[in-house]
């Protein structure tokens, strides 16, 4: 692969390994933020809540490292 | 300094052998032929012919992570055979652990996710999914062993497991028609039911796509991270970096160990809810 386009898959893979973290951040920090104004509220139902919380972050960190997995190949490349 | 020239030597060995610290590290997580428990000690694996099945060639030869596989599984029938006593009515020792683990999985995550009945039914797959990749996730941590569940073939076979048991015991619970039909919401008017059928087929495929790859990619970032810390040593040619790269390796180690738990309890738990999804059609 050329040069210059080698240097533009290096840099995709950068600025979408960003990306892909600001989005997984802002994610998981809302569901961790419900989480706890629900457990504040009514802190009988913390099992459930941890429970619903940890799967819904589970889904969101899945689709996360789909594109994080699409960089390390971008990565990759030579 | 005596140090810096030391390790800049090192450095140049590396460099004389054409690696850099991007091919240090894949040589490190990704599968081979050869087992290194100690530096200087290579245990070459048989490398066996391939078998045809059905015009696709099979390489069935014996890797590092085949061996990775075997011996998680010596160590989980070991752990249940000789630490758990069942004479005993009460636990002791390494027991007490196990039982709280496999109660744990029981009524945390079988029986709360597919209710009474199914849970009880489908505990024994649900154990053996937890430990088995709790093991080979904790096996990546020690020295001399390397992660299996890191290799994308491991995990696409444990959700494919996943997958069958789905469809499997869906259909055997609600019928072949039952089942897809059931896959589709309720309430969808007729001439969606082409267009919906086929994205509920593909949601469901992605499902377990998502299952492989939140482990793998969990897994495998994670010693990235580790050795990318490690190699601010080298790339810098300075052991005073070791003083930085050092205390992150220990907390990234132990932020791993937190991962592997988190992880098993993830596989387990969202095998559980697609097994579940599927016995109960009612909602």
């Amino acid at each position: 692969m050329s040069g210059l386009s080698l240097a533009l898959a290096y840099l995709a893979a950068g600025l979408g390994a960003g990306l892909v973290t600001i989005g997984a951040g802002i994610g998981i920090g809302k569901i961790a933020a419900a989480a706890m104004d629900g457990t504040a509220r009514q802190p009988e139902a913390v099992g459930a809540i941890r429970t619903t919380m940890i799967i819904a972050a589970a889904m969101i960190e899945g689709v996360a490292l789909f594109a994080a997995v699409v960089c390390f190949m971008l990565a990759s490349l030579s | 300094m005596i140090w810096s020239d030391h390790a800049a030597a090192a450095a140049d060995t590396l460099a004389e052998h054409k690696e850099d610290i991007g091919g240090w590290i894949t040589h490190h997580i990704q599968n081979s032929n050869a087992w290194h428990p100690f530096p200087g000690v290579d245990i070459h694996l048989p490398h066996l012919p391939a078998i045809n099945i059905l015009g696709i060639s099979i390489d069935i030869s014996i890797t590092n992570h085949t061996v990775m596989l075997f011996i998680a599984g010596i160590i989980i029938i070991s752990m249940f055979m000789f630490l758990y006593k069942l004479k005993n009515k009460v636990p002791t020792g390494f027991g007490n652990i196990l039982e709280m683990m496999v109660l744990f999985v029981r009524d945390e995550i079988a029986i709360a996710n597919m209710g009474e009945k199914e849970g009880r039914r489908f505990t024994p797959l649900l154990i053996t999914f937890f430990f088995f990749v709790l093991i080979s996730n904790l096996m990546g941590l020690i020295p001399a062993f390397s992660t299996s569940t890191g290799n994308i073939s491991v995990t696409a076979s444990l959700a494919i497991i996943t997958f069958l048991s789905t469809q499997y015991f869906g259909i055997r619970q609600s019928g072949f028609l039952g089942y897809y039909k059931g896959l589709v919401p309720h309430g969808v008017p007729w001439w969606l039911w082409p267009l919906m059928l086929v994205v509920e087929i593909m949601g469901l495929l992605a499902k377990h796509v998502a299952l492989t790859i939140r482990l793998f990619a969990n897994m495998i970032a994670g010693h990235i991270v580790l050795f990318a810390f490690l190699g601010l040593i080298i790339m810098f040619k300075s052991y005073a970096w070791a003083g930085v790269s050092i205390p992150f390796g220990i907390f990234v180690y132990f932020l791993e160990i937190l991962v592997a738990l988190i992880q098993a309890y993830i596989f387990t738990i969202l095998s559980a809810l697609f097994i579940g999804m599927s016995v109960n059609p009612d909602h």
